[in-house]
C-alpha cells in the first residue's frame, strides 16, 4: 500500500501545481520580445502619426491592469464579483478630489509630481472602501456576493450620477469649468528635448499620450511582479485552498475571511491605481465611465483570458477591450478604405452583437479560458480530484463528479 | 397623506412587475442553481413583442390595416369587449414567443454547460444578454419606441386609475396562477422534485429535460406580461430597458429568499413599494440606491432572505 502510494505521488510531483517562479528559455525571450514590442510601439505609432493606437493600447493597459485586480478576486480566492468598476470609479474621482488641489499646494515648481503623491493615495482610499464593503459581506455565498457587489458598483455610480455631498458635478463629470489636473512631471522638459525625424514621413514628438502610455506600462509590469508573487507567497496558497473547498481550507487552518478579505481590498488597490491614472490620461471623468458593462467586460477579461492566469489576463484584455477598438480605430482612420461615418459607426455597433455570441461559444467549448492557469483549468474541467491526491482514497470512481459539483 | 396613498399605489403597481420578472429568476435559480442574466431580456423582448402585435391590431397606419384589416382593428378598438380581447391576444401571444425564445436560449446557451462550473453559465447568461440587446438595437431601433396608447385610462383619485388596477390584478391573478401550478399539479411536483435532487429525480423517472424546459417557458413568458405592463405604464420602450428592472427583480428574488417563489412576490411587492417611498419623500434620484442598500442590509442579517431557509453548507 505504502509503495502504491509512493508510486502515485511521483506522478504528482513530478507535475508541480505551483509553477512560478521558474521560465523555460522560450519564455524569457518571449517577454523579452512581447516587452520590446510596447517600448517600441508607441514610437513607431507617433512617428507615423497613428496616434489613435496609442491610446487604444494605453487604454488596454489600464483594462490590464483592472483585469489583474479582478483576477485576484475570481481567479485567486474564487469570488464572484460585479461591482469591480465601483473601485475604478473610486480611483478616479480621488484624483480629482486630491489631484487639483494638491497641485496648488505643491506650487508651480513641483506640481507636476501630484500625480505620483496621488497614485498611491487613490490605491489606499480604494482599499478603504474594499474593506468597508467586503467586512460585512466576506461571509456571504457566491451567487449572493455577486449580487452585494454588483448592487454596490450600482450605487456608487447612482451617487456620483447624484452629485452626492455636491462634489461629483454630477452627469457632467469632473473636473469643473476652470479646474485642470496638473501636467506631469518631466512631460514638458521631453517635449521640448526629444523631438526627431527620420526621413520624410517620420516626426516624432514626445507628446502627454506617450508620457501616459509609459506611465500605464510601467504599472502593468509592476502589477504583474507584484501578484506574480503574491500568487506564489503564503496569501495565495490560502486563495488556492479557499477557492477550491472552504470548509477543507478552514479545516487546515486557514482563516478564509481573512483570505477572501485580503483578495478583496487587494483588488480593490489595482482598481483604484488604475483609476488615478484613468483620470490623468483622459484629464475628465464622468459617470458614465463606470457603469455595470464596463465591470462585466472586466470580470469576460478575466474569464475569457482564463481564470487566475496573469498571460490570460492580458490576452483578454487584448482581445476583448481591443479588438473592438482596433476594429473601430481603424474604420474610422480609413484604413479599411474610405468609410461613411455610419458604417464605421455600424461596425463599432456590431462589435458587442459577435461579442456576445462569442461569450456564449467560449463557454460552450473553451470554459477555462484561452490561457488558463494550469490548475485553475483542472478544477474548472472536473479533472482536480485526479491531481490533488483525492483517488488515493477508497471512494469509488463515481464519487468524483459529486465532489466537484457546485464548484465555481 | 395623499402623497403617501399615491405613492403606495404607484409602489403596488411596481411592486406587481417586480413580482413577476422576480419569479422568472427564482424558478431557475431553484432548479438550476444559476442567475439568469437573461431574464431581463425577455422582459424586453416580451414588451418589443407586445408592442408589436397591439400595433399590429390597432393602430390604422400600420399592420394589420395596410393588409386590408381595418375592420378587425374598428372591432378590437370600438369596444370593451374588443379591448378586452385583444389585450388577451397580445398577452398570451406576447408570453408565447417570449417563452419558447426563452427555450431556445436554454437549449443553446446553458444546457450545453449543466455540468460546467457554475461561472460558466453565468458568464454564457450575459453573453445573451449582450446579443439580445444589441440585436434589437441594431436590428429593431436604438431609440425608445411609444407604446400605443390604446388602454382606456380612468382615474378614481388617489393616483388609482385603471392601468393600475389592471396591472396589480393581472399580476395576482398570474401569481396565484402559477403558485398552485407548482404546489398542485404534477408539473409542479417534477418542478420541486428537479430543485431538491436532480439526480433522484431523474431516476424517479422524472424528464428533466422537459421540466428544465417548462421552466424556461414560464419564466419569460411572465416577464414578458410584466415587459408589456413596463410599456403600458411608461409609455415607451427601449432596447436597454430591462437593465434595470431585471437588477431590482433580482434583488426582488434575493430579499424573499432565492428559490422560493412566494418570497419572490414578497420582495417585488416590498421593493416597489420601498422604492414608490423613497422616490416620493426622500428622492428620485436615490430610490435606486434605498433599493440596492436594504438588499445589503437584509443579506448580511438574512443571508437566506425573508422567506428563505438559510442553506447549511454540506462537506
Amino acid at each position: 500500500m505504502r509503495e502504491l502510494i509512493a508510486e502515485r505521488l511521483k506522478g504528482v510531483t513530478a507535475k508541480p501545481l505551483f509553477t512560478a517562479g521558474k521560465m523555460t528559455a522560450a519564455q524569457k525571450i518571449g517577454i523579452a520580445l512581447l516587452v520590446a514590442a510596447v517600448i517600441v510601439a508607441p514610437i513607431l505609432f507617433q512617428g507615423f502619426g497613428q496616434l489613435f493606437m496609442i491610446r487604444i493600447i494605453a487604454v488596454i493597459g489600464l483594462y490590464i491592469i483592472l483585469a489583474l485586480g479582478l483576477n485576484i478576486v475570481v481567479g485567486y480566492a474564487g469570488l464572484l464579483d460585479f461591482g469591480r468598476i465601483a473601485f475604478y470609479a473610486v480611483g478616479a474621482y480621488v484624483a480629482m478630489w486630491v489631484g487639483i488641489p494638491l497641485a496648488g499646494l505643491l506650487g508651480e515648481t513641483l506640481e507636476g509630481w501630484s500625480y505620483f503623491l496621488v497614485l498611491p493615495i487613490g490605491g489606499l482610499v480604494a482599499c478603504v472602501v474594499g474593506l468597508l464593503l467586503g467586512l460585512p459581506v466576506m461571509r456571504l455565498r457566491g451567487d449572493y456576493l455577486a449580487i452585494v457587489t454588483l448592487g454596490f458598483g450600482e450605487i456608487v455610480r447612482i451617487c456620483l450620477t447624484n452629485n452626492i455631498f455636491g462634489i461629483t458635478n454630477g452627469a457632467a463629470g469632473l473636473p469643473g469649468s476652470g479646474d485642470s489636473l496638473a501636467a506631469p512631471a518631466g512631460l514638458a522638459w521631453l517635449r521640448r528635448n526629444v523631438h526627431f525625424t527620420i526621413g520624410n514621413n517620420f516626426e516624432f514628438t514626445f507628446t502627454s499620450n506617450i508620457y501616459w502610455y509609459f506611465v500605464i506600462f510601467a504599472l502593468v509590469a509592476l502589477s504583474i511582479l507584484v501578484i506574480r508573487n503574491l500568487d506564489n507567497s503564503r496569501l495565495g496558497r490560502s486563495w488556492a485552498a479557499v477557492r477550491e473547498d472552504e470548509v477543507a481550507a478552514q479545516a487546515m487552518g486557514v482563516n478564509t475571511t481573512v483570505a477572501k478579505l485580503y483578495a478583496f481590498v487587494i483588488g480593490a488597490f489595482f482598481g483604484g491605481i488604475a483609476g488615478v491614472t484613468f483620470s490623468y490620461f483622459q484629464a475628465f471623468v464622468s459617470p458614465e465611465s463606470f457603469t455595470f458593462l464596463e465591470s462585466v467586460l472586466v470580470l469576460a477579461i478575466v474569464v475569457i483570458g482564463g481564470m487566475g492566469s496573469i498571460p490570460g489576463v492580458i490576452f483578454g484584455a487584448l482581445a476583448i477591450q481591443g479588438i473592438p477598438e482596433f476594429i473601430r480605430g481603424f474604420a474610422s482612420a480609413g484604413w479599411f478604405g474610405n468609410l461613411s461615418a455610419e458604417t464605421v459607426s455600424a461596425i463599432s455597433n456590431y462589435r458587442y452583437l459577435v461579442f456576445g455570441a462569442l461569450m456564449v461559444f467560449m463557454m460552450a467549448v473553451r470554459p477555462q479560458g484561452l490561457i488558463p492557469q494550469t490548475r485553475r483549468a483542472r478544477e474548472l474541467l472536473g479533472e482536480y480530484d485526479a491531481i490533488d491526491g483525492h483517488e488515493l482514497d477508497a471512494r469509488e470512481p463515481g464519487d468524483r463528479a459529486n465532489s466537484t459539483r457546485g464548484r465555481a | 397623506m395623499d402623497i403617501f396613498i399615491q405613492q403606495l399605489v404607484n409602489g403596488i403597481t411596481l411592486g406587481g412587475m417586480y413580482a413577476l420578472i422576480a419569479l422568472g429568476y427564482t424558478l431557475v435559480y431553484g432548479i438550476l442553481l444559476m442567475i439568469n442574466f437573461a431574464h431581463a431580456e425577455m422582459f424586453m423582448v416580451g414588451a418589443y413583442v407586445g408592442l408589436f402585435s397591439l400595433k399590429f391590431f390597432s393602430d390604422p397606419e400600420w399592420g394589420a390595416a395596410t393588409l386590408g384589416l381595418e375592420g378587425m382593428q374598428q372591432f378590437f378598438t370600438g369596444s370593451i369587449f374588443g379591448l378586452i380581447i385583444m389585450f388577451a391576444i397580445v398577452f398570451i401571444f406576447s408570453g408565447i414567443v417570449t417563452g419558447l425564445l426563452g427555450m431556445l436560449i436554454e437549449r443553446v446557451a446553458y444546457r450545453p454547460l449543466r455540468n460546467a462550473p457554475r461561472l460558466a453559465p453565468l458568464i454564457s447568461a450575459i453573453g445573451v444578454s449582450i446579443f439580445l440587446q444589441n440585436a434589437v438595437l441594431l436590428w429593431v431601433d436604438s431609440r425608445a419606441i411609444a407604446f400605443p396608447n390604446v388602454f382606456p385610462v380612468v382615474n378614481f383619485g388617489y393616483g388609482i386609475n385603471s392601468l393600475k388596477i389592471f396591472i396589480v390584478v393581472t399580476s395576482i391573478i398570474l401569481l396565484i396562477g402559477l403558485d398552485t401550478l407548482v404546489s398542485k399539479t404534477k408539473m409542479g411536483k417534477a418542478m420541486r422534485a428537479t430543485s431538491q435532487d436532480r439526480g433522484a429525480a431523474q431516476l424517479m423517472g422524472i424528464n428533466i429535460n422537459k421540466v428544465i424546459a417548462a421552466t424556461f417557458f414560464i419564466g419569460p413568458a411572465l416577464g414578458a406580461v410584466a415587459g408589456i405592463f413596463h410599456g403600458m405604464y411608461y409609455g415607451a420602450v427601449i432596447f436597454n430597458m430591462g437593465f434595470f428592472p431585471g437588477i431590482k427583480a433580482f434583488t426582488a428574488a434575493v430579499l424573499g429568499g432565492i428559490g422560493n417563489l412566494r418570497g419572490a412576490m414578497l420582495g417585488g411587492f416590498m421593493l416597489g413599494i420601498i422604492e414608490s417611498m423613497t422616490a416620493g419623500f426622500i428622492s428620485t434620484g436615490y430610490k435606486d440606491v434605498v433599493a440596492f442598500a436594504i438588499l445589503i442590509i437584509v443579506l448580511i442579517f438574512r443571508p437566506g432572505g425573508l422567506l428563505g431557509e438559510s442553506v447549511v453548507e454540506k462537506v
